[in-house]
């Protein structure tokens, strides 16, 4: 039985460097995680507390040592390198801290460009959905400028567009504000709670701002590989329904 | 973006526009290459057609021949006894006729590839006249077949080479040597004794001093009564489509005769070997220009996968596969080398067409001729689109194994 209301399903994930070797260490010691369907939500943790290690498992970028892992209900387990990148480009959209675009292309073609990448050849369809999704982020002047043009804030709601582009059901952000100023910063945020609201796509936001996290709907803290804590942000809850 | 150009061909070519002074560089080396070689390639065939024009302007590529005579012991030697001492001199050829040449004519016509075939009656003899003599190689023709055989025609410089039966074709020297010039008179001789008077009727230069003093022209039949060969070819000359033939029809003409027979490819063996010694030379200097510009696309290729690495890990994160990550950088490759050998063929063309009107003899004509094919310049593009497609892959596979979650985050 497929729950569509649940988006993303760890069970005991595992993840070891540096296996058979001595130096064979564990950063993550089965981490079981349930993501609903439009949560928002912060990963929180200390450096090295294996917060990117999970991101890239969840995002299909890096295999678990052990674990099952269920996207959208579908177990990615065996899955060969077509089918994960297939799985990958549908069902998940990336944010990332830097260099989330690709200079060469103007801001509507970085956001074209997964959807060319899945069918092969662009069209205006395509365009349009990406003029679209350029509006919806408020870089409407913005969409035929290269991205070089764009200043950080910019280029993160560009990034966002994109990750939105194939309707993916999580959108993963790994430090989606991390080098922008406060208020470009808020304007991110508050974008993706847009989106996530009016869409129902569940975002997993990796975060050290303690700020940003307290305005999520659900706080994950990973320590030492492990969940230390995991639960709903009440404070928030409170103040945004 | 245009909607009929694929996903890989865009990337390509953005990433190739992005690295412009890149690709500016690299695209210069390829042209610069296939400059060198499409221009080699013409000088040296040029150069070579032209020395084997030049050889088989006065040879013939087929010479069928009578077979040696071979003086044969009366004496059977016996397995069982003892060697005795036998001494077989071989013995001296005498002056024969191909036997049956009309036959062998008639055969060589009817292969394949075979232009034009002429009875020779050759032989020594003298040419007098008052007190002057000289010995001189007669070559008894019919002109209608020799003139397209040999290119005695083009170097009559006074006269024509239209022979009667009383009708001689003699060179500059020996008509200086005889002091005769056109409609004099001269007796030529044979050692056995026959002589005839002719008229000299027309003037050749060869442009080599032992030709035009000793090679003197008649009719067929004038030289058939001088060397006493009634009806006689003392050798039938061939001629064919494409001279390098020669050595094989020269082989079917002996099986089906079992005549002796001689090809331009074995009598020329010494310019034949300077021939292949100069194509491997240029087949080396080839193959390191080419290995050159595959170097040079293979290291822009690979510093530009390492600049390029978080990019490929975005493409990668947002659904790009591994195929077509290789596809774009092998794409890349391949318009290095086309593009390259584009400007490389433009480049050599002028190039060609500058030596061209330099490289002159004196009197104006091409010092050599450069063959002009336009196909060297498809093979240069596609062996250039090939070299960079090759040279791509290494760093394709590199862009294309580039681990995501690595690349972005390093």
């Amino acid at each position: 039985m497929i729950d569509t209301s649940i988006t993303l399903r760890l069970e005991g994930i595992k993840k070891a460097y540096g296996i058979g070797t001595k130096a064979e260490t564990e950063v993550l010691h089965g981490i079981d995680l349930i993501l609903k369907r439009g949560e928002f939500c912060a990963l929180i943790g200390p450096s090295g507390s294996g917060k990117s290690t999970l991101l890239n498992i969840i995002g299909l970028l890096d295999n678990a040592t052990s674990g099952k892992l269920f996207l959208t209900g579908v177990a990615t387990e065996g899955l060969d390198d077509k089918a994960i990148t297939k799985l990958r480009a549908t069902a998940i959209g990336f944010v990332f801290q830097f260099h989330n675009l690709l200079p060469a292309f103007t801001a509507i073609e970085n956001v074209m460009l997964p959807l060319i990448a899945a069918n092969g050849y662009p069209n205006d369809e395509m365009r349009q959905r990406a003029i679209e999704l350029i509006d919806k982020v408020e870089l409407t002047q913005w969409g035929e400028h290269l991205t070089n043009d764009l200043s950080g804030g910019q280029q993160q709601r560009t990034a966002i567009a994109r990750a939105l582009v194939m309707n993916p059901a999580l959108v993963l952000a790994d430090e989606p504000t991390g080098n922008l100023d406060t208020k470009s910063a808020d304007t991110v945020f508050d974008l993706m709670r847009t989106v996530s609201k009016t869409s129902g796509t569940t975002f997993l936001i990796v975060t050290h701002d303690p700020r940003l996290a307290m305005r999520c709907d659900r706080i994950i803290e990973l320590i030492d590989g492990r969940i230390d804590s995991d639960k709903p942000n009440i404070t928030n809850m409170n103040k945004t329904q | 973006m245009n909607s009929l150009l694929p996903f890989e061909w865009i990337l390509a070519t953005r990433f190739m526009r992005e690295g412009f002074l890149q690709t500016l560089f690299i695209i210069a080396g390829v042209a610069l290459g296939v400059a060198v070689i499409v221009f080699m390639s013409s000088l040296i065939n040029g150069l070579q057609s032209s020395i084997i024009r030049r050889t088989l302007d006065y040879q013939a590529q087929i010479i069928v021949l009578p077979p040696e005579e071979v003086a044969r012991s009366l004496r059977e030697t016996e397995t069982n006894q003892a060697n005795s001492a036998i001494l077989i001199q071989p013995r001296a050829q005498r002056l024969r006729s191909v036997d049956q040449w009309q036959k062998v004519r008639e055969l060589a016509l009817n292969i394949k590839g075979v232009t034009v075939v002429s009875p020779i009656v050759s032989g020594a003899g003298f040419v007098l006249r008052a007190d002057a003599n000289r010995a001189v190689a007669i070559t008894g023709i019919e002109p209608e077949t020799y003139l397209q055989l040999i290119a005695l025609k083009a170097k009559i410089i006074a006269g024509k080479p239209e022979l009667t039966t009383s009708d001689i074709v003699i060179g500059t020297e020996l008509a200086k040597d005889l002091g005769v010039w056109l409609n004099d008179k001269i007796i030529l001789q044979t050692a056995s004794g026959a002589s005839v008077t002719l008229i000299v009727c027309g003037i050749f230069d060869y442009g080599n001093k032992g030709q035009n003093e000793r090679a003197v022209y008649v009719a067929l039949r004038t030289a058939q009564s001088l060397l006493n060969l009634p009806g006689g070819a003392t050798s039938v000359e061939i001629n064919l489509n494409d001279p390098y033939q020669a050595q094989i029809v020269g082989e079917q003409i002996q099986t089906q005769t079992g005549l002796k027979v001689d090809s331009w490819i074995t009598t020329n063996k010494e310019l034949f070997t300077a021939l292949y010694g100069q194509k491997i030379t240029f087949f080396v200097i080839r193959l390191f220009v080419g290995l050159t510009a595959a170097l040079g696309i293979a290291s822009v290729l690979v510093v530009s996968v390492v600049q390029k690495s978080k990019e490929i890990g975005i493409l990668r994160a947002t659904g790009t596969t591994r195929i077509q990550i290789l596809r774009i950088f092998l794409l890349q490759g391949a318009l290095f080398g086309l593009i390259g050998s584009i400007f490389g063929s433009a480049a050599s063309w002028g190039l060609l067409i500058a030596w061209r009107n330099l490289a002159k003899n004196p009197d104006g004509t091409p010092f050599f001729v450069l063959s002009f094919d336009p196909m060297y310049f498809v093979y240069a593009g596609l062996g250039a689109m090939l070299v960079g497609i090759i040279s791509a892959v290494f760093p394709a596979q590199r862009a294309a194994r580039l681990d995501p979650a690595v690349a972005i985050r390093g």
